[in-house]
């Protein structure tokens, strides 16, 4: 066994184990939020996750971004079948193992793959341009720090090195082939490299072309590990988590707010609206509504921060946005993103010091359930932000991979109100005018004197 | 045109008679009290007479749907007043309402039937559209030089999805129709949903009627139309900001349907 394939090995399995941990890490953060019990059709998630996540339909809404965006993801969907023959190779030794077996079906992939990715590259092109260069507003609000902006370049570059080393890889081995070197398998006539490779690498020895081609393969595959071990991080783990957030996006009317049976059924036994056996709610332990933290809020709700690609379509058509008020539905999503890996982190430092104080004697061991750092999402975001939303829900449509950043805004304005008895003062008297008066306002008319001068 | 009074019976009234109208019209604290939406009530109730259809009110019996105090996230209002309503509406058998608010609309449609309260909703644009179909009520051509704009409530367009309705009944008056910029999927939000009607705006750089009301001006239409009355004062307020409020007015469309009647 040569050394190369000693150090593939190495790095396939360093790789594997490394993502199989980050990615189980993943699952684990979602899992802290409150079950949600998942309603209405396959049939009818199959159909969204089919059209929004594989179809982008959602991008469309602007065509030319989302023709370069798909460009983009669809070279990236379809260079990973190549994957299967890098990871045969880079373990035997071998050489597009692939190639003679399956003939012209191969010419036919890799040329996909080679024309998808000059496509790729101009989009990247116009993409970084975008994004640097061009002042576009959506890119460049409050929560857009540091690294949001570093990881939405890094990856366009990381996608540059990968589309060299595709060409450098190909083109040199279409010469290589041209040359009959020994091992060199005939790919057929390759859609770009059979033109590029020739005009490009046509005038070198053929020991610089063994090396730029181990270059371009070399490039390539660690561009692709390197990628499967930065996804966890960034904000492109949407290429995977689109698919499971556009199917478990909830298919209620959009204008429904989750009902609450606790309160509900509270509210009944007061009205005497219950048989006596129904009155079940326990009021010993006065019991907390809405969400303070991500533990409060739902998986989906979860799954959907995870899943951000903080393309700020959201904020770009908030109007608390476009006013000027603090809010941005993107940094909402952000945030709860943010909170969770906090969380993440702490739980996984095992660190007693976070175990809830009145439990510390107790229990020695720091878990989810026991878990109290003293923060919560509202260390992230202001009520200031909360009470700036007109629920006029802009931001679930603008939304290309079906994230709700208006759920989590009501569900902390209920603990808020329900649970801090805290709110703008505003809104005090709107209650108390609802409860007395069935009226936001108050009222001394009747409620149909407007009758009384009616004519024909 | 005869200035007889129109007379509307309350579900008791009609109860007292023995009789079920056809159809409850449900017309929301807004368009009961606001002296602005108590016109937009009495336009809509002198189509149904003259559409020949019965209908009833509840009248004193009805309260607030709890949109507001859900919104803002006070679930134990929202559960009182919304349990009192679906209490009031099976005890009349109610199987129909209409209403002229898509707020009210939307709560009664989408939140009620977990609550207990089933009912086949509709707006009052759907409607006067299919009474306008159906040749219930005629309209006579509109002044065709009338220059008009329509601003999409969020809580009948993108929240339920009807951008349609309204637009057919413009169309059927013939007037010179223009859309904002930002319309349907992406019309922009009056500002005040979510209860932000009752509070005043968080600090920023504007209220966002405005920014609306400066949209809808840039059409230059003489008319601006809206479908919810929440959003009728949020633009007559950002009209009266800019001091336009004597050369563009804003109707609700069933108010520009009495205008160019033709019964
Ligand atoms: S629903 Fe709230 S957060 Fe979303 S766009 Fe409207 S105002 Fe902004
Ligand atoms: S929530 Fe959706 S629209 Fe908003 S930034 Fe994230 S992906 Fe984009």
């Amino acid at each position: 066994m040569e050394i190369a394939q000693i150090a593939f090995i190495i790095l396939l399995l360093i790789t594997f184990f490394w993502s199989y941990k980050k990615y189980s890490e993943l699952v684990r953060a979602i899992f802290l939020a409150r079950p949600v019990e998942i309603k209405g059709p396959v049939s009818a998630r199959l159909r969204n996750m089919f059209l929004v996540a594989f179809g982008q339909k959602k991008m469309f809404k602007r065509f030319l971004p989302a023709l370069f965006h798909l460009f983009i993801y669809v070279a990236f969907l379809i260079t990973q079948i190549k994957l299967i023959e890098i990871i045969i190779d880079g373990i035997s030794g071998s050489h597009r193992i692939l190639a003679e077996p399956l003939g012209g079906l191969y010419t036919f992939v890799v040329s996909s793959i080679e024309v998808l990715s000059v496509l790729a590259f101009v989009a990247t092109v116009i993409f970084l341009w975008r994004r640097n260069l061009l002042k576009l507003p959506r890119f460049k609000t409050a929560e857009m720090t540091t690294w949001p902006r570093l990881d939405a370049n890094i990856i366009l570059w990381a996608e540059m090195v990968l589309i060299f080393g595709i060409f450098a890889y190909n083109g040199a081995d279409t010469v290589l082939q041209s040359r009959d070197f020994p091992g060199y398998p005939d790919t057929g006539n390759l859609a770009v490299s059979s033109w590029f490779g020739p005009t490009l690498f046509g005038g070198m020895e053929t020991s610089s072309l063994l090396m730029w081609e181990r270059l371009g393969w070399w490039v390539h595959i660690l561009a692709v590990f390197g990628f499967i071990v930065y996804l966890p991080y960034s904000k492109h783990l949407h290429i995977f988590f689109a698919f499971p957030n556009t199917y478990f996006a909830k298919l209620k009317p959009r204008g429904e707010m989750e009902n609450m049976p606790e309160i509900m059924n509270e509210v009944k036994s007061m009205m005497g609206l219950t048989q006596e056996e129904e009155q079940s709610v326990d009021m010993e332990e006065i019991p907390e509504f809405g969400s303070k933290d991500i533990f409060d809020l739902d998986r989906i709700n979860l799954l959907g921060a995870y899943s951000c690609t903080e393309c700020g379509r959201c904020t770009a058509v908030c109007p608390a946005h476009i006013t000027g008020k603090k809010l941005s539905p993107r940094k909402i999503v952000m945030d709860i993103r943010d909170r969770a890996e906090e969380v993440v982190a702490k739980l996984k430092s095992g660190n007693p010091e976070y175990i809830r104080e009145d439990l510390r004697d107790k229990e020695k061991k720091l878990t989810a359930k026991n878990f109290d750092d003293g923060k919560s999402l509202f260390d992230y975001i202001s009520p200031e932000e909360l009470h700036a939303c007109t629920t006029c829900n802009a931001c679930v449509e603008a939304c290309p991979v079906m994230i709700d950043p208006l759920e989590p805004i009501l569900k902390m304005r209920r603990y808020e109100i329900l649970t801090q008895s805290a709110g703008p003062s505003d809104w005090m008297p709107m209650f108390t005018s609802l409860e007395n008066n069935g009226s936001p306002w108050q009222m001394s008319e009747a409620r149909d004197a407007w009758k009384e001068d009616l004519e024909e | 045109m005869s200035e007889k009074k129109l007379k509307v019976l309350t579900m008791a009234e009609w109860a007292e008679e023995g009789k079920t109208p056809e159809i409850l019209f449900w017309v929301g604290c807004a368009g009961s009290f606001d002296s602005r939406a108590q016109k937009i009530t009495q336009s809509f109730c002198k189509i149904l007479y003259h559409a020949g259809i019965e209908f009833g009110i509840l009248g004193t019996e009805e309260s607030c749907t709890g949109d507001p105090a859900r919104r803002a996230g006070n679930e134990f209002v929202f559960q009182m007043l919304a349990l009192q309503n679906i209490e009031t509406l099976n005890a009349y058998q109610i199987e129909k309402i209409v209403t002229a608010c898509p707020h009210c609309f939307n709560t009664i449609k989408n939140e009620y039937p977990a609550l207990g309260g089933n009912y086949e909703v509709i707006h009052h644009t759907q409607l006067l559209r299919d009474l306008i179909e159906a040749g219930k009520i005629k309209v006579t051509e509109g002044n065709a030089a009338t220059k008009l704009t329509y601003h999409d409530s969020c809580y009948m367009g993108r929240v339920n999805g009807e951008y349609e309705a309204p637009r057919q009944v413009i169309d059927s008056l013939k007037m010179d129709f223009k859309e904002m910029k930002r319309s349907r999927k992406n019309g922009l939000c009056c500002g005040a949903g979510g209860a932000q009607m009752f509070k005043e705006d968080e600090p920023g750089d504007k209220r966002v009627n405005i920014e609306r009301i400066e949209e809808a001006l840039g059409t230059d239409s003489e008319v601006i139309l809206a479908n919810c009355p929440f959003c009728i004062t949020m633009l007559s307020d950002g009209l009266k900001a800019k001091d336009k409020q004597d050369d563009v007015m804003v109707y609700d469309l069933s108010e520009l349907i009495v205008q160019n009647n033709s019964w």
